[in-house]
């Protein structure tokens, strides 16, 4: 039933033998992960385990102190700096818990934000990111501020900004972690749905198991650590 | 599937009674020990609520021996079968290791069974902490199964599938707890 997408595929973007430390606290202590194109997969573990400071080295956000992260075989930390800041917008979208809208912006002007980053004209780039917001369900509260809309609704236009630009990488932590269960499942279908028709991998940190419960497998983050749960059991 | 599930909450001690078995099985492992020492150190372990009777030991002692998963090792004047020493065989030991490796069928008030694998996992020497993790994945496995079956179905299918998926997660809540708890149960069980 669990067919994983390409089981034999290589990997989109891969990290081996990471390390990153705060100080004396070590975040990351030797994690290894790998995703497919296309493939959902959760990264679980209790909260402190690493679970985002790995998402921040695996998009590029944060250098780790030693080890690789490779994107379509490319060594992240070998591109100069404005390289890998394009790569990030082109191929990358982020939702995070909350707090990404921009407040002074309306919605449909948060989700065409992306595309107008990459030069795309105001009319046409709000005609897309209206289309998005139909698609997530939140077509209504398209001319409303972040501030004037719910958890809920803020999530589905968070979703719509991540996805407006067809990123090959879905980077999403905690996404449901504001939110109550039904607003949540909401958002876990509406956000699964949406990848899945585009072709976005999809990094889903949470430590939640029923949002895990729609990725394709799991990752657990112990200690810095990260375990493939696919050879268990 | 969610039938089986539903059906399951009222299965509870007929697992508890599946496992009795093999938990004496692992306690053997740790030793030798006579019918009455086995009851003992059952009840010390698991028998907090309903301590188990010296002839569920014998039934159970009896089918052992008799499928060669223990052996008698000895016996003390006086008769009377609490006098036997049991040990486990090769064959006892390939039966536990088994039945430690085998994720149990996720279903409700699961914790018992579960309970039992991870003490005699720790009393006997075994990772318990692999045991944990290979039933969080059988766990996760439903769960995605019940997923599924939620997103394709009607509001009826999704409230059963949501009661499922809500025992579920509180089952892998415990795994997960027990799992950063397990070097302090096992200090606490050697003692
Ligand atoms: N920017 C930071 N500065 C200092 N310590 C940090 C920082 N980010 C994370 N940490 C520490 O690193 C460890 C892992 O954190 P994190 O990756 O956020 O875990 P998780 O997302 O699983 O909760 C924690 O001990 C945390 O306190
Ligand atoms: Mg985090």
């Amino acid at each position: 039933m669990n067919e994983e997408p390409g089981a034999d595929a290589p990997a989109l973007l891969a990290a081996t033998e990471l390390h990153k430390s705060y100080g004396a606290t070590p975040a990351l202590a030797g994690a290894d992960f790998a995703i497919r194109a296309g493939e959902v997969v959760a990264v679980m573990g209790p909260s402190g385990s690493g679970k985002s400071t790995l998402l921040h080295c695996l998009a590029g956000i944060v250098p780790p102190d030693s080890g690789s992260v490779r994107y379509q075989g490319r060594e992240l930390s070998s591109l100069p700096d404005a390289e890998r800041s394009a790569l990030r917008r082109a191929d990358f979208g982020f939702v995070f818990q909350f707090g990404q809208l921009v407040p002074e912006l309306t919605c449909v002007e948060n989700v065409a934000l992306p595309l107008r980053l990459t030069g795309i004209a105001r009319r046409a780039a709000e005609a897309r990111a209206a289309e998005w917001l139909e698609r997530l369900e939140v077509a209504d509260v398209r001319h409303h501020r972040p501030g004037q809309i719910s958890g809920g609704q803020g999530q589905r236009v968070a979703v719509a900004r991540a996805l407006v630009n067809n990123p090959r990488v879905l980077f999403a932590d905690e996404p449901t972690g504001a939110l109550d269960s039904l607003n949540g499942e909401r958002v876990m279908q509406l956000l699964v749905a949406a990848a899945r028709d585009t072709g976005a991998a999809v990094v889903l940190v949470t430590h939640e198991s029923r949002v895990a419960a729609y990725s394709d497998r799991e990752v657990v983050v112990r200690d810095g650590r990260a375990r493939d749960m696919a050879g268990v059991a | 599937m969610h039938a089986d599930y539903a059906r399951g909450v009222y299965a509870a001690c007929i697992v508890l009674a599946m496992s009795i078995s093999h938990t004496l099985l692992g306690l053997l492992q740790a030793g030798p020990r006579h019918g009455y020492d086995l009851k003992r150190a059952f009840d010390a372990h698991f028998g907090q609520d309903r301590p188990l009777h010296y002839g569920q030991v014998y039934s159970t002692m009896s089918r052992l021996l008799k499928n060669g998963l223990v052996e008698v090792e000895g016996r003390e004047p006086g008769g009377g079968p609490e006098r036997k020493r049991y040990a486990i065989t090769d064959a006892g030991v390939t039966d536990l290791d088994d039945w430690l490796g085998r994720p149990e069928k996720p279903e409700p008030y699961l914790q018992s069974v579960l309970y039992a694998k991870v003490v005699i996992s720790l009393l006997t020497g075994r990772d318990a902490s692999a045991l944990l993790d290979t039933q969080r994945a059988e766990h996760l496995r439903l769960m995605r199964e019940l997923t599924r079956r939620k997103i394709g179905g009607d509001l009826a299918d999704q409230l059963v599938c949501d009661h499922a998926l809500f025992h579920l997660e509180a089952d892998l809540r415990w795994l997960e707890l027990t799992t950063a708890r397990l070097d302090r149960l096992a200090s606490e069980i050697h003692t």
